[in-house]
């Protein structure tokens, strides 16, 4: 096989432009640039590793089934968990978010990072709201009955019916998460690609 | 060849000072066991909410006057479910409108709910060895519907005096029909639990859908006091509160101001006004990076200054 047919690959292609964007040390760094230095960067990591803490919950929700929880003490001790790294989650992931809007992070090509996160943002609302008509209790009952006019309004309702638990349950826990991992993933890669923005240099002001 | 402006609400400048050590692993654990143990504390201290959902069985038990009226509402079409149009019913002049946009009606129905036959005349048909119930269902189903609206409207005026004796609906009234009949037995039948199945099965042996009973419950008065005593309804910003003293989706604190404030809680299409103005305000958050303007307003905020406080304090 000649040299050039290996190049011509989609394989190598694809492996190549992969080195080139995303290198060992971008993917890992050891270093970071000196103006990483705040504690609203903390907030970023605290959204990835509670994203973890209610995935994680949720899977040992999964594993007995919907209804485990209203019966079983260990099961609504999970159930706590899994609210309580839900209500961490948000808090960190909006912190994070204006955090961001207040450093202007979209700067130096960045805005796909700002919209990935926007979006992120917008599904795990849907996740947690397929969440809390999922639980099968008076809340639920409440919280469906309440929310169908809503969407009924936008006419989403005639095909996302929340009224229809079995329905939100599957969103719940394997659409929405779904895209909310996938969605997370490729913002941190992105924010490695492209590195945290750099402060604003001042003097250099030109109004628009 | 000119250089293009240098935009600073969209460029960057390149970074020419220092780098310092940085152990993104480190970071990353350190920050899930702190997550973790934060999540473990909240969980032991707070708990979570779990109050039993409602049946057709306690809310028929604990207030079967409500039941039987609310059952009434079905079969006379003033229920909040037979009246409700799109996606449930075709009912004339119902729908919410953004502007022009008449999306609920356009959609059209797609889940059919008939109020009357799904939450009352199905349910009595489906009870076995019940000869005098379905002479009182034949005569109902045989009688014109201008016969039908009279036995209605004489229930309806002697429901204002219903009473319960010996667990039984009594409706002072002569010219209902078989009306009386059908009301007490599917109370009866929503007393012992046999409505709960009857709704949900609507579907086959195994269902998932809940769609009707649900439908059914909220038409009630009795699912909307036990929310308001547990400050659930919309206007106690029951949107983002969930039962008990816990945070509930505080995320949705802006979905849910909407609903405080006119015109979003004068308008007959108030549910789909909040959900445009909700829709816009996501698309410009999406896209500020690109509207000139709104993207300026952190360099003129000036927060930065306290986010990067050190690095430009190095550099005064």
């Amino acid at each position: 096989m000649s040299t050039s047919e290996i190049d011509r690959q989609w394989t190598t292609r694809l492996r190549r432009r992969v080195e080139g964007k995303l290198p060992p040390e971008k993917l890992l760094p050891d270093t970071q640039p000196t103006y990483v230095s705040s504690w609203i960067y903390v907030f970023g990591i605290a959204t990835l590793s509670s994203l973890g803490v209610v995935i994680g919950t949720g899977c040992i929700l999964a594993l007995r089934g919907p209804q485990w929880w209203h019966g079983s003490a260990y099961g609504h001790f999970i159930n706590s968990m899994h609210l309580w790294s839900v209500e961490i989650f948000f808090f960190a992931m909006v912190v994070h978010l204006w955090g961001k809007f207040a450093m202007a992070a979209w700067r130096g090509g960045r805005a796909l990072t700002w919209m990935t996160g926007v979006v992120t943002f917008l599904v795990s609302i849907g996740a947690g709201f397929t969440g809390y008509v999922s639980q099968s209790n008076f809340d639920s009952q409440w919280i469906s009955t309440q929310a169908k006019d809503g969407i009924n309004a936008t006419g989403a309702g005639a095909y996302f019916n929340v009224l229809n638990l079995g329905q939100m349950l599957m969103w719940h826990i394997v659409l929405l998460p779904l895209g909310a991992i996938v969605l997370t993933g490729m913002h941190v890669l992105m924010v490695r690609i492209k590195g945290v923005v750099p402060p604003f240099e001042e003097g250099a002001e030109v109004a628009e | 060849m000119s250089k293009k402006a240098f935009r600073p609400d969209v460029d960057a400048p390149k970074w020419k000072g220092g780098y310092s050590p940085y152990d993104i692993i480190k970071e990353g654990t350190i920050a899930l066991v702190v997550i973790l143990v934060l999540t473990v504390i909240f969980a032991v201290v707070f708990g979570s909410p779990d109050e039993k959902a409602i049946t057709v069985r306690t809310w028929s038990n604990a207030d079967p006057i409500d039941f039987a009226t609310t059952a009434l509402s079905e079969l006379n079409g003033t229920s909040t479910s037979a009246a409700y149009g799109a996606p449930y019913n075709n009912v004339p002049g119902t729908g919410q409108a953004m502007g022009p946009l008449k999306l609920e009606q356009w959609v059209g129905v797609r889940i059919p709910i008939n109020a009357a036959q799904d939450f009352v005349i199905s349910p009595l048909k489906s009870l076995p060895d019940q000869p005098i119930l379905d002479q009182n269902l034949k005569t109902w189903s045989t009688a014109s519907t201008t016969t039908q609206n009279s036995w209605l409207s004489s229930y309806g005026k002697a429901a204002t005096k219903m009473k319960v004796a010996k667990g039984q609906i009594v409706v002072n009234t002569t010219s209902a029909g078989p009306l009386p009949i059908m009301i007490n037995d599917l109370t009866q039948m929503a007393r012992s639990g046999a409505l709960d199945q009857a709704l949900v099965t609507g579907h086959g042996f195994y269902t998932t859908d809940y769609t009707k009973p649900l439908l059914f419950l909220a038409d009630s008065g009795y699912l909307a006091n036990l929310a308001s005593n547990q400050h659930l309804t919309g206007d106690q910003w029951g949107m983002m509160n969930e039962t008990g003293s816990y945070p509930g989706q505080a995320w949705l604190w802006l979905y849910t101001f909407w609903y405080q404030i006119a015109p979003f809680n004068t308008s007959a299409s108030g549910d789909a006004l909040v959900f445009a103005t909700m829709g816009v305000l996501s698309l410009v958050l999406l896209f500020v990076p690109f509207i000139p303007g709104l993207r300026s307003i952190p360099r003129k905020l000036k927060i930065y200054r306290l986010i990067w406080r050190e690095h430009y304090q190095d550099n005064k």
